[in-house]
């Protein structure tokens, strides 16, 4: 056989193949970023704009979306803004400039804060629930293990609306309904069974060789846990915690049923904005342009433990 | 260091018992090597002295104290893999400071980094010490597995074939360099290998162990000169020792009952042809520079001896061939006659119970 300058690794895919992947990739990721890249623009045009057929990729970028995302106003007549004091700054301008009155600031910011509070509530929650749970199955002998992992697992496969009326019966006795803590317990409910077969798939990965060494080395089987399981399992509980946030941020149906005021979240929110006025497209693109950003900036973060691969390789199979 | 102690231990799983009564002492300072068979148990029995296993029943002592029911973090072992594991997420030089850096006992820095330098000279690892542990070809992964071990002094070093990925030329180096370390320090340790030049030359006492049970236990010396059994005979010496039935050579110092022969090397002397023994055909010289291997033929049987390189012998040739104090086993594998061979129940350098 002869060996020419053209000659390759036999896994190392060839050029065309590779061009051909990274076309695949492109195509793809237009197709995903395209519906994100409309609301994003769609947040800073004027209600016209968002509406315009054909529709305007060229425009002149406008704040209103985002100032009627944060305030309530109330139409005036003419002779009414006409006897006030000039506006003071661009958002009263803006706002008179539709023949309105800011009448004060709207739930938006709130709702937002609701969010995080229970998306990364229910998510640390579930994380460390199920780091845990994953570890003792993963470890030690436990009685009905398999049952026990399959009936977890069933928790999940069963649509979330099917108990919503038993659970929202439940809570109105406990006093759970529209409360941080009652959805937090809630989205860790369902989250966790995710996170425990995630994470024990990860953890069963790590050899426990690795705790053994530790434990003989003068560690605690927590303190092995701590030092030696968890910096290794750190990709999978990255790649856990970003399944379970989106979950948790994204949840309509349930935050829906349970929260009204206090503790409700975007989701169930941002319909409501459409509300005053005709529908304020651009208020509604700002709103989720905003709801979009945490699972962004989370996801951009965890990025470095999703990709990195799981270190194979310093013990010999 | 201290004088570790297995009394009557067993341990099953499930229907495999992988331990089987073993009763074995490491004097203070000694160094047991473990020889057998893959799957007799000796990874088991390390294990069992460490603490990774509890015994199904019997005893384990380290320094007089009954330790059968201690945690491993507090029984002050050391412990090198057979399949090492070094902390892939650590760098060289955090996995040979991490035992001492254990908050049970937690040394102070400056003294970890001194210790760490010194191990990792000592191992020729130093220019690697900033490497991640994943970074590191199998040979240098076992010199820090080792390292590990060595940063502490505990009460006993347990080393599962921690020479088994080295090419000769470092083994042999690592093997005088831990035996030179042993000795310097006092150190027990129990240790596991296939590699009899390694068993032959740093123990101090050798423990057979096959399928689960310690079948002998004593010197090199002894082990290979007055082995208990056929077992025991053909896990030491090289080339392997000669099986022949007892009669196809004359052997008037037989005791009775002998059914087979076994003839290392050293037992066989060829002769010119005529001589007391019978003519021996010479089928195949293999010559390895220092020494040669020589297959003969007798009587359908074939032998494996060694010859001086410059041995006028050649293939096709005919020589006498007689045995010179061979050893004798009886039918069951037994050895008889002779000196009593040592069974596991006595030895030197320590005593079991
Ligand atoms: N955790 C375990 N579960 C079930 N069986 C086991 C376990 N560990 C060891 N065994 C069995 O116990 C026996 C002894 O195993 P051990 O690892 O001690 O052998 P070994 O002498 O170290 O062999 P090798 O030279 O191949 O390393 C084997 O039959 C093995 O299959
Ligand atoms: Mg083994």
């Amino acid at each position: 056989m002869s060996v020419d300058a053209q000659s390759q690794s036999v896994l190392a895919p060839g050029p065309w193949s590779k061009r051909f992947a990274a076309a695949v990739v492109i195509l793809y990721a237009g197709l995903a970023v395209l519906p994100l890249l409309w609301i994003f623009l769609t947040g800073f045009k004027t209600p016209p704009d968002s509406i315009a057929y054909p529709p305007k990729f060229v425009f002149e970028p406008s704040l209103e979306g985002y100032v009627n995302l944060f305030t309530t106003r109330s139409r005036q007549s003419d002779d009414y803004l006409a006897g006030l004091p000039p506006p003071t700054n661009w958002v009263d301008r803006l706002v008179r400039s539709r023949n309105m009155v800011i009448a004060g600031p709207s739930k938006f910011g709130q709702r937002f804060v609701n969010s995080v509070i229970i998306g990364f509530g229910s998510t640390a929650l579930a994380v460390v629930l199920g780091t845990l749970a994953a570890y003792g199955f993963s470890r030690f002998r436990v009685p009905l293990a398999d049952d026990l992992l399959f009936f977890i697992l069933s928790t999940r496969m069963m649509p979330p609306i099917a108990v919503a009326i038993p659970i929202y019966l439940m809570y109105r006795s406990l006093g759970l309904t529209d409360s941080h803590l009652g959805m937090i317990l809630l989205y860790t409910a369902v989250n966790v069974s995710l996170a425990v077969w995630l994470l024990k798939g990860f953890i069963d990965e790590i050899p426990r060789e690795y705790e053994e060494a530790a434990m003989i080395d003068g560690y605690t089987r927590f303190q092995a846990f701590w030092r030696v399981v968890l910096p290794q399992a750190a990709t999978g509980i990255a790649a856990t915690a970003i399944f379970c946030l989106i979950f948790a941020w994204n949840e309509y149906a349930f935050a829906v049923l349970l929260t009204s005021g206090e503790a409700q979240t975007t989701p169930p929110f941002i319909p409501f904005i459409i509300g005053e006025g005709g529908q304020d497209w651009p208020a509604v693109a700002a709103g989720t342009t905003l709801f979009l950003v945490p699972i962004v900036v989370f996801t951009v973060l965890l990025r470095r433990h999703l990709l990195r691969g799981i270190t194979f390789g310093a013990v010999r199979k | 260091m201290a004088e570790v102690a297995l009394d009557q231990v067993t341990k099953r799983f499930g229907a495999t018992t992988a331990v089987d009564g073993v009763s074995l002492t490491v004097g203070d300072g000694e160094l047991v090597v473990l020889l057998g068979p893959t799957g007799a148990g000796k990874t088991t029995t390390l294990r069992l002295v460490a603490g990774l296993e509890r015994p199904d029943c019997g005893v384990v002592r380290i320094g007089g104290r009954d330790v059968t029911p201690v945690p491993p973090a507090e029984r002050d072992t050391a412990f090198v893999f057979q399949q090492y594991s070094l902390y892939p997420h650590l760098s060289v030089y955090d996995n040979l400071a991490f035992p001492l850096r254990a908050p049970a006992r937690r040394r102070p820095e400056p003294e970890i980094r001194a210790r760490v330098a010194e191990i990792a000279e000592l191992l020729h690892i130093t220019h690697k010490l900033g490497n991640k542990a994943t970074r590191l070809s199998g040979g240098e992964m076992q010199r820090v597995a080792i390292g590990r071990a060595l940063v502490r002094r505990p009460s006993i070093y347990l080393m599962d074939e921690p020479l088994s990925s080295l090419d000769a030329k470092l083994r042999a180096e690592m093997r005088l360099e831990l035996k030179r370390i042993q000795v310097g320090l006092g150190a027990t340790i129990l240790y596991v290998t296939h590699d009899q030049v390694e068993a032959l030359t740093m123990a101090n006492r050798i423990g057979v162990i096959d399928r689960g049970r310690l079948i002998q236990l004593g010197t090199p010396r002894q082990v290979y000169q007055q082995p208990c059994s056929i077992h025991v005979a053909e896990r030491l010496g090289s080339p392997p020792i000669n099986l022949i039935p007892a009669d196809l050579l004359p052997s008037p110092a037989a005791p009775p009952g002998t059914r087979t022969i076994g003839a290392r090397t050293e037992h066989l002397r060829l002769g010119a042809v005529g001589g007391p023994g019978p003519a021996a055909l010479i089928r195949r010289v293999e010559h390895l520079g220092d020494q040669a291997h020589v297959h003969l033929e007798v009587a359908g049987h074939t032998l494996l001896t060694l010859a001086d390189p410059h041995a006028p012998v050649r293939s096709g040739d005919r020589v006498g061939l007689e045995l010179v104090g061979p050893l004798y086993f009886d039918g069951s594998g037994n050895r008889i006659g002779g000196t009593a061979a040592p069974g596991p129940a006595s030895g030197a350098g320590g005593r079991t119970i």
